[in-house]
């Protein structure tokens, strides 16, 4: 059996007095889409975010391609120990935030081939004619030289998934990807997460659109209050959970998607 | 026709202030940002840095300029251990009273409109360069840099001019920049008028080329953060 690319163990994660991480372990194998579902605050979004250190764990290990990131306990804080291992490691993940986070200062070509040209170091002229058929694929061609504060919410993220592909990631991370999009415009987005998906990529989706992550994730994660409470292929998550909390959470979920 | 004849003199000798007049603003600005930026990281580093900076901008903000030249041109020679020290020869030339008074000046302004600068820079922009594989130095020169100078950039703007205008304080310690050429112009012909507007008109004319240039960069540096 091949390495999984993402391996979480046993991670803990407290804000304060605010356990927000009670030990969830996750594995996200070659080609698979896994889909982290759960109410508000009930850690899914620091459970991503803890994947490439964005958040460090206080406790539980990371292993992203059979290597295991370095941390260390400073000063009663734990903390990355290698930065040179932790830039080389992100290097790998494309990371999708709920509120895109272009660079405002370059344009959508410039953030796009930021981290391919400074991150990676590889030639710029392979990296731009990289960034323009990325650009074209997300239905961006024509804005390459627009600023990010020119474009809709929707094309900004379009944009950003752009800009995580440009690294030519082992696997794509999404933080809510459309929760901060007008409704009008979350489809557009969707539409080119599904299109990756179907392309065979790895990908985490923490996401509040039940309908899509049924379609469009192989396995699906539901946490509740820090814990996995129900795990398993998606079609079981979201057609018969086994567990009344995910049943109801589900239910209301879809409920609301559908009146929509 | 003997006007324009002194007008046109006039403006020529004052012409040839303007080098000592940009050579003070060029030099104390220089240096005050240097210093701005340290008073700034120091202001970061630690509590007992953050007091010393905020009571350095505290006094240097709070008194005015010409005090401070004033001080630092006749104060300073009043101690004998700064006569002894190897500084001396510096401290008695009015030129480099002139651009360390300046200079300190301009560090407190400054360090403050740095400050507004890193302040402004969107934590997204931050965290998405972090979660591509940015080191810190990388963060710094690709990301968080270009954004906090492009926000200080108008207010650094009007530190500038402001600038400009304060080195002509430098006249009242001897030094014949532009307007000390102008007091030396009136008090042989007794007519301040045209000599004060002749010097006026060099005045604006070195701060509209300062203003154009900051606008040019304004522009080399992309939009605003506001507009995201």
């Amino acid at each position: 059996m091949t390495e999984p690319v993402i391996v979480a163990s046993g991670l803990h994660k407290r804000f304060g007095a605010n356990e927000v991480l009670r030990g969830v372990s996750l594995t996200a194998q070659q080609g698979e889409v896994v889909a982290i579902i759960g109410a508000s605050g009930s850690g899914k979004s620091t459970l991503l975010r803890c994947i490439p250190l964005l958040e460090v764990p206080d406790e539980g290990e990371i292993v992203i391609g059979g290597e295991a990131l370095a941390m260390v306990e400073r000063r009663g804080r734990r903390v990355p120990a290698d930065a040179r291992q932790l830039g080389r490691m992100r290097s790998t993940l494309g990371f999708v935030f709920q509120s895109f986070n272009l660079w405002p200062h370059r344009t959508v070509l410039g953030n796009v081939i930021e981290a391919p040209v400074h991150v990676q170091g590889r030639p710029r002229a392979e990296c731009v004619a990289e960034a323009e058929a990325l650009l074209a694929k997300v239905g961006l061609a024509d804005k390459r030289d627009a600023w990010p504060a020119e474009l809709s919410g929707g094309q900004q993220q379009r944009a950003a998934i752009a800009r995580a592909l440009a690294m030519r990631p082992r696997a794509l991370l999404f933080d809510e990807p459309t929760s901060a999009l007008d409704p009008e415009l979350v489809g557009e987005v969707l539409q080119v997460i599904h299109a990756l998906a179907d392309e065979g990529r790895t990908m985490l989706i923490v996401t509040h659109e039940m309908g899509f992550a049924a379609e469009v994730a192989s396995r699906a994660i539901f946490l509740d209050a820090g814990v996995i409470a129900e795990e398993g292929p998606s079609r079981q998550i979201f057609a018969a959970p086994e567990t009344e909390r995910c049943r109801a959470f589900v239910r209301r979920h879809m409920e609301r998607h559908g009146r929509r | 026709m003997d006007e324009l004849d002194f007008l046109g003199n006039t403006l020529l000798q004052l012409l040839s202030g303007v080098p000592l007049t940009i050579e003070l603003t060029v030099g104390s600005v220089a240096i005050g940002a240097v210093l701005a930026l340290l008073l700034t990281l120091l202001r970061a580093g630690s509590r007992i840095g953050a007091l010393f900076v905020s009571a350095f901008v505290f006094v240097f903000r709070g008194t005015p300029l010409l005090l401070q030249i004033f001080l630092i041109y006749y104060g300073l020679g009043q101690f004998a251990a700064i006569r002894a020290s190897v500084f001396w020869p510096f401290l008695r030339e009015p030129w480099c009273c002139a651009i360390l008074s300046l200079a300190l000046n301009t560090a407190a302004y400054e360090s403050e409109i740095l400050r507004g600068g890193f302040a402004s820079v969107p934590a997204g922009a931050i965290e998405a360069g972090r979660a591509c594989g940015m080191s810190r130095l990388l963060l710094l020169r690709r990301i968080i840099l270009p954004l906090a100078i492009r926000q200080a950039l108008p207010a650094y703007g009007n530190e500038l001019i402001a600038m400009v205008k304060a080195t002509s304080l430098a006249s009242l310690i001897t030094l014949m920049e532009v307007t000390g050429i102008a007091y030396a112009i009136i008090s042989q012909t007794y007519r301040a008028i045209e000599v004060f507007l002749c010097a006026g008109i060099i005045y604006l004319a070195l701060n509209f080329a300062l203003t154009r240039g900051v606008a040019a960069m304004e522009a080399w540096l992309g939009p605003s953060v506001r507009r995201a």
